[in-house]
């Protein structure tokens, strides 16, 4: 696991080069810790930071094939490189080291960018072909490993994070308001977009080539299941083999993901999909094996009981981080410096907390149940959209609105409703045609928080339709799928690498220089779960249905039949009621707010006033108060510095930029 | 006495629901639901605000859009209950 930066027809001078790319990756340390590499070559630069994993003593990157005319800047992990290793020397390929990151350098010599179809692993990288004189990105299937881009001049900047790339001159933060309207709709942009302007990240499952006459970028994976006219009855031995075969797979998943040559961990949430993560491990590693959760100050979110039954069941190393209002709230700065976009829940936050913990304990890999909700359908959409239809199906029933009361019993103020309340907020009104049918409550619901704009946000918006947009990114087959295979692909495609996987994933990891491994998202185990009957997947309303099926004798009963329970963080009571209660306000004061010039100041004014004297605020409100928070700490970290040094500079041109440079001292090669 | 509460009941909507700056108030018998203005917490907020407020209890059944989804429809709401329960008016 690593940072990675690089560059392809920019007008660096090249005195300057290896210090542009010592700037760029020094931003990146926490990802890489272990050392820096840089290469150059023209006008053509990689740099690399490395944490070291696999091939401790051999890995050194920028790495090069046998005659160094294929560079390699790689971040992640390939985790069937020992069978493509073999492969490959049969086929004559000589290795210099036993990594994994040569055995991509080998197979792009195979396979051009056809490469990455051979890979099973998370990963980002570049590499540098120096006979066709070409840039090729490459990003992993379901976006684990984050990639950005700026297209300058003729050229391309690029990087793991966003940091590297404002180091180039040229580059400045500042945002980008529809994403503003997106992340205020979905909780993220659509990539390729993100916060800041100019700047884009290369979508999951793409490749990018950048040669001299332009770039083009080209999709090779993506989520897809069965038409709905497949869809039939399952006999119980056809179940069965569903459930022998999701079984194998989930086990030759974790199996390829303990391959490292440093301990692996596991994080314990108490829930069902890590606690079968982690009793897998105990499959394989007889050794007694290290785990890691957050309990929580308030009992609502707090599921210490369940994480210590598993670590009873499996007699693990627990550690424990306790996460206080205060921790939320004073963690909030650092937290927006490392996912470099707003967010709108508070959940990653103590994520950021768990990993320090893991750093501390000297454990820098960690399996987690993450993918399990997309991947087998756990979530509480899922659910909800089910029982949305089937209340649209008989209109006038009094009684199966109650239904959507049971979906949601750890939210106390739902329990109060009544059906035609009901009704009216899961949306009766909603077209049951509508690709977005399943989620819309939940675009509805975040999209209110868009009414605290300013009258300039709002008019540089201006008619743009995030809904429309996200219709129009929908692949051509959708309309055949099964709801509950359209409402997984929305969660899939989109929040779990536009939210999960970062903001939740990778930038709350990698601050703390930990690399998270997540056997449920293993391409060949999303492959065969999408091909399962959505009816084995929620079965009635029992979600992961088949999943549980396949475990049930490696759990404990409690948590093989527990029901799911989101994994959630205190919201704007933890800001308001912390010892940071004054910097949490002094972002939201007026002045603040009006210079950043996203927000209505008065209208925040009197959300704030609400949220400080209401002893409870509903989710609505919350996610605004969030959002807001997040939105102007993000502009005092990213856009304020670069307002600043924008007053400064005398530079005129990116050219003139580059040329006044700063030396800084020379890298290592 | 109807203007009064008129009053006391669009100053809570309009303080609670937080509805955007730059339109012209409120009208009395504009949808909070179609405005989008009210979610499932903001129904609670509004039953228990106006328990507390004007001393009616409001019953399960009662608690529908017929009742609630407007300043004019919940002012007339309360002008009801009121007056059908005047020993309840302890407030």
């Amino acid at each position: 696991m690593c940072g990675i930066a690089g560059y392809f027809g920019l007008p660096v001078a090249p005195e300057e080069a290896r210090a542009l790319l010592m700037r760029m990756i020094e931003t990146l340390q926490h990802r890489g810790p272990d050392g820096n590499g840089t290469y150059v070559d023209g006008d053509a630069g990689l740099a690399h930071a490395r944490l070291s994993i696999i091939d401790v003593g051999g890995g050194r990157q920028p790495m090069c094939n046998e005659d160094g005319s294929v560079w390699l800047s790689f971040n992640g992990e390939v985790f069937n490189y020992v069978e493509l290793r073999e492969e490959l020397i049969a086929r004559g390929h000589v290795f210099k080291t036993r990594s994994d990151t040569e055995v991509i350098v080998h197979l792009y010599e195979e396979r051009g960018a056809d490469c990455v179809e051979a890979l099973n692993g998370d990963f980002a990288f570049a590499i540098w072909d120096q006979r066709q004189q070409r840039m090729m990105l490459a990003r992993d299937r379901v976006g684990v490993r984050p990639l950005y881009y700026a297209r300058l001049d003729r050229g391309i900047a690029f990087a793991s994070e966003v940091k590297a790339l404002l180091e180039v001159p040229g580059i400045d933060a500042s945002l980008d308001p529809i994403a503003l309207d997106q992340m205020f709709t979905f909780w993220f942009p659509l990539a390729p977009r993100t916060p800041f302007k100019g700047i884009s990240e290369l979508p999951p499952g793409h490749v990018m080539i950048a040669t001299r006459d332009g770039v083009t970028t080209r999709r090779y994976w993506q989520f897809s299941y069965p038409d709905a006219a497949e869809d039939r009855p399952v006999s119980e031995r056809e179940e069965a083999r569903w459930s022998e075969e999701v079984r194998e797979m989930l086990l030759d998943a974790v199996r390829i993901r303990l391959r490292a040559d440093v301990p692996v961990g596991a994080y314990l949430s108490g829930g069902l999909d890590s606690s079968i993560t982690t009793a897998a491990i105990g499959k394989f590693v007889p050794d007694q094996l290290r785990s890691f959760s957050v309990a929580f100050e308030t009992p609502e979110y707090d599921e210490s009981v369940f994480q210590e039954e598993m670590v009873a069941a499996l007699g693990l190393r627990h550690s424990v981080t306790y996460c206080r209002d205060d921790d939320i709230a004073g963690t909030l700065p650092e937290l927006i410096r490392h996912t470099e976009r707003p967010i709108m829940r508070t959940a990653p936050a103590p994520m950021l907390l768990l990993s320090r913990l893991v750093c501390e304990n000297g454990v820098k890999v960690v399996m987690t149940g993450e993918g399990a909700d997309e991947v087998f359908a756990g979530y509480d959409v899922f659910k909800e959209a089910k029982v949305r239809r089937f209340c649209a199906a008989q209109p006038g029933s009094r009684l199966r609105p109650l239904l959507l009361r049971k979906l949601y019993p750890y939210m106390p103020r739902l329990q109060g409703q009544s059906q035609r309340y009901l009704e009216a907020f899961f949306g009766s009104q909603d077209a049951l045609n509508d690709p977005l049918y399943s989620h819309l409550p939940r675009f509805r619901t975040s999209a209110a928080a868009k009414g605290f704009f300013s009258a300039d946000l709002r008019a540089s918006i201006g008619d743009y339709d995030a809904l429309a947009d996200l219709r129009d990114q929908l692949p051509a087959e959708f309309g055949r799928w099964h709801p509950l295979s359209q409402a997984q692909y929305l969660e899939s495609a989109f929040l779990l690498p536009g939210y999960i996987l970062s903001s939740q994933g990778d930038r709350v990891a990698m601050a703390n220089g930990v690399e998270g491994r997540f056997p449920f998202l293993d391409h060949r185990l999303i492959e065969l779960a999408s091909r399962i009957p959505p009816r084995l997947k929620l079965k009635g309303l029992t979600e992961k249905h088949i999943l549980r099926r396949s475990v049930a004798d490696m759990l404990p009963e409690g948590i093989a039949k527990r029901t799911k329970q989101p994994y959630r963080a205190p919201e704007s009571r933890a800001f308001l009621r912390s010892r940071v209660s004054a910097t949490v306000l002094d972002h939201l004061s007026p002045a603040n707010l009006d210079a950043a010039g996203y927000f209505d100041s008065k209208l925040v004014g009197r959300l704030v006033a609400k949220c400080e004297k209401l002893p409870s605020t509903g989710f609505r409100d919350n996610l605004a108060f969030v959002g807001i928070l997040s939105t102007q700490v993000w502009h005092e970290t990213f856009t304020k510095p670069a307002q600043g040094r924008r007053g400064m500079s005398v530079a005129t041109s990116a050219a003139e930029a580059f040329r006044g440079g700063a030396s800084v001292a020379q890298g290592n090669a | 006495m109807s203007n009064h509460l008129k009053q006391a009941v669009r100053e809570f909507v309009e303080t609670s629901f937080l509805f955007r700056e730059g339109r012209d108030g409120l009208g009395d018998d504009e949808s909070l639901l179609g405005a989008g203005l009210i979610d499932s917490t903001g129904i609670l907020e509004l039953v228990s605000y106006l328990e507390s407020e004007f001393g009616i209890v409001v019953n399960d059944e009662e608690i529908v859009p017929e009742n609630l989804d407007s300043i004019g429809l919940i002012t007339a709401y309360v002008a009801r209950k009121q007056s059908a329960q005047p020993s309840a008016q302890v407030a």
